[in-house]
């Protein structure tokens, strides 16, 4: 009793119950373990960016590396990372917070067709077709999201539905109304070249051209680059990613994003808005995966009712890779850019080195299962010691 | 002094035909350890939620500094000043302790395009909090996960006192920590009670409990069996009084028989060498 209630002097009288006071400035003793490192290794997107320079140096040494490195063949993988990563942001982000979309797939396929009806059918102006599709996106994202919420089912099964429904009314809708599963000709009658650009455009178009007339890149014979500027799809993801990455670790909302995954129990008695965050996230996948459709209607100008079929699985993985924790509450939208990355990289190097693109998919299995090891390898450093919560 | 931080009077909860507490009067004062002792059963649990919001009383009132309030749920109780730190501490493994220090509760200045948290302010408040009540925590930006459970305890109690909690009640803070952590979470009770924080400590080990307490509660049964000041009561008294007394001495009597009547046969080796 007497020595609890005794007030130590000083700093170091106080190590009799094992801890000792703040001493002014200096730094603290116990700190100086943490090599560099392990405090790289600690951050969540080294394992994805490390993944990244390795699949780039095996694509390097493999044949068809030329062709895959070159301005043109860079660019096809990075609008292919592009599209992934713009829906794996948002997966990785409502991951964080402890839920799947499974329906991000089929999102695609429906925003699609109805950008296609509303400007085919309906008569709609290009954006009035754009914008009806992103309500139709808050509102498929807000019952999801809801439905999650009020009834606590693992938002798998709900976005199970989802999935099966929304692609269930693209294929109906559209071959009641059409006859056909496809809608062709959709910016045909409606030359609106300012909105399509905004999906579809280029950037930097004449330093590209400039490039060309100096001979750096290469040309057509009538002097057009071959590459004519940085495609919107690249300037969207890595504005959406730097956006999302902001929000998430710099802001309130995105704290509430990590305590929502990590315990949505202990968040909520703590006054997060813990529905809210979730309903929120699922409407910002709903609306990605409308962004995503947009661009691919700009580009092909028609709409498929089984585009972005699988994407939602693709998104998870991209998200897995770089190092987002499955069971929610941790990692970094600055990992699934390096994840959407190794996705297009593979996918685009495999086309380059001759290989059978069937075997596409095997080697997409195995990078899953390393990164998921690598996953969990990481969470254990994180927490800096064996497992467990 | 005289008006008590937290009062009940009366205090009964039902659940359905059970009686889990049964008219419990408990008043603790600013600058006070009030330690709630009983076996396990004996309505510890369902006092906590009853002082901390999370059940309403089914009969009774509660006070805080006189004034009669009634709890809708923890976040509730906070806005009158009394702060739980329940057995999982309120705080999440994977985020950092800066981050579990000021959630819900986030500093945040301008910034582009949105309003960001002042993670220098947080920071600094979070290590400045904890020196203050004499924990040195290396490094804020670390995740609550990689420290020992006498540390995070002391994170969530340093929370709590920094939010301003008037009553602080620590629901069994030491029972699953060694000796060590053990005694710096008991030293992190007095100063809060240095501090003039009310402090309801509940537990079953007399042995935490007896040195840091001022006054001693001791529930069996779901009933108030006695609430007596330090000085009018000795450890073995309230080991005798917690455990039921009369009960503990008719159980070790029957041991004792049940010894004796196998005698020999447990006095042999189970199994004698070869």
């Amino acid at each position: 009793m007497a020595a609890v209630e005794q007030q130590a002097p000083s700093g170091e009288s106080a190590d009799r119950f094992g801890m000792r006071r703040k001493s002014a400035g200096g730094p603290d003793e116990r700190l100086a373990a943490t090599g560099r490192f392990t405090q790289l290794i600690r951050r969540p997107e080294t394992g994805a960016a490390a993944g990244f320079f390795a699949t780039m140096i095996i694509f390097a040494l493999l044949p068809g590396a030329a062709n895959l490195y070159s301005l043109q063949g860079s660019m096809t993988f990075l609008t292919l990372s592009a599209e992934l990563g713009i829906i794996a942001t948002a997966a990785a982000l409502l991951i964080i917070a402890g839920e799947f979309d499974l329906s991000v797939g089929s999102m695609i396929g429906f925003a699609g067709v109805v950008i296609g009806l509303a400007v085919r059918e309906l008569h709609f102006p290009l954006w009035g077709g754009i914008g009806l599709a992103f309500a139709a996106a808050i509102l498929t994202g807000y019952l999801n999201g809801l439905i999650v919420v009020k009834t606590r089912l693992p938002s798998f099964i709900v976005t199970l539905a989802s999935l099966f429904i929304l692609r269930g009314l693209s294929i109906g809708i559209t071959r009641a109304v059409t006859g056909r599963t496809q809608i062709p000709y959709i910016l045909e009658d409606v030359p609106d070249p300012a909105t399509a650009a905004l999906f579809n455009g280029h950037l930097l178009t004449g330093f590209f051209q400039w490039m060309a007339t100096q001979g750096w890149i290469a040309a057509r014979s009538d002097g057009t680059p071959f590459v004519t500027g940085i495609p919107m799809s690249i300037v969207w993801w890595l504005a959406l990613t730097a956006l999302a990455g902001y929000v998430l670790t710099q802001t309130k909302y995105g704290n509430w994003i990590f305590a929502t995954g990590g315990d949505a129990d202990i968040a909520r008695n703590v006054g997060v808005p813990v529905g809210r965050v979730k309903i929120s996230l699922f409407i910002y996948t709903a609306c990605a995966a409308t962004l995503l459709a947009t661009i691919q209607v700009m580009e092909a100008g028609s709409a498929d009712t089984t585009r972005g079929l699988l994407k939602e699985f693709e998104a998870i993985i991209a998200a897995v890779i770089g190092g987002v924790l499955l069971t929610g509450g941790y990692g970094t939208v600055y990992g699934v850019l390096f994840g959407s990355l190794i996705f297009g990289l593979v996918q685009m190097g495999i086309f380059y080195t001759g290989i059978d693109t069937d075997w596409f998919k095997v080697f997409l299995g195995i990078v899953i299962l390393i990164a998921v090891l690598v996953n969990n390898y990481i969470r254990v450093k994180a927490l800096g010691r064996g497992g467990g919560k | 002094m005289n008006v008590p931080a937290m009062e009940l009077r009366g205090v009964s909860v039902n659940f359905g035909s059970v009686k889990a507490l049964q008219d419990i009067d408990i008043r603790v004062f600013p600058g006070e350890v009030h330690c709630l002792l009983g076996d396990n059963g004996a309505g510890k649990s369902t006092l906590i939620k009853v002082l901390s919001g999370v059940h309403r009383p089914s009969s009774g009132a509660i006070f805080v500094e006189g004034r009669p309030v009634a709890f809708r749920n923890p976040r509730d109780a906070q806005g009158y000043g009394v702060a739980t730190v329940f057995q999982d501490l309120g705080m999440i493994s994977l985020m950092s302790i800066t981050r579990n220090f000021f959630l819900g509760r986030e500093p945040t200045k301008s910034g582009l395009p949105f309003s960001r948290i002042n993670k220098e302010f947080a920071n600094r408040t979070a290590r400045q909090a904890m020196a203050d009540i004499g924990i040195d925590i290396r490094d804020p930006t670390q995740a609550v996960g990689t420290l020992s459970g006498g540390e995070r305890q002391s994170v969530a109690i340093a929370r709590a006192v920094h939010f301003g909690a008037k009553v602080l009640i620590l629901d069994e803070p030491t029972s699953a920590l060694g000796v060590h952590q053990a005694a710096m979470v008991l030293k992190l009770i007095v100063e809060a009670r240095m501090r003039g924080l009310a402090v309801i400590f509940i537990s079953h080990n007399i042995h935490h409990a007896y040195p840091v307490g001022d006054t001693f509660t001791l529930l069996n049964r779901g009933r108030n069996r006695g609430t007596y000041a330090k000085s009018a009561i000795t450890r073995d008294e309230v080991i005798s009084i917690m455990s039921g007394g009369e009960d503990l001495k008719a159980v070790e009597a029957e041991i004792e028989r049940l010894l004796a009547s196998i005698g020999n046969k447990a006095a042999a080796p189970a199994f004698p060498p070869p």
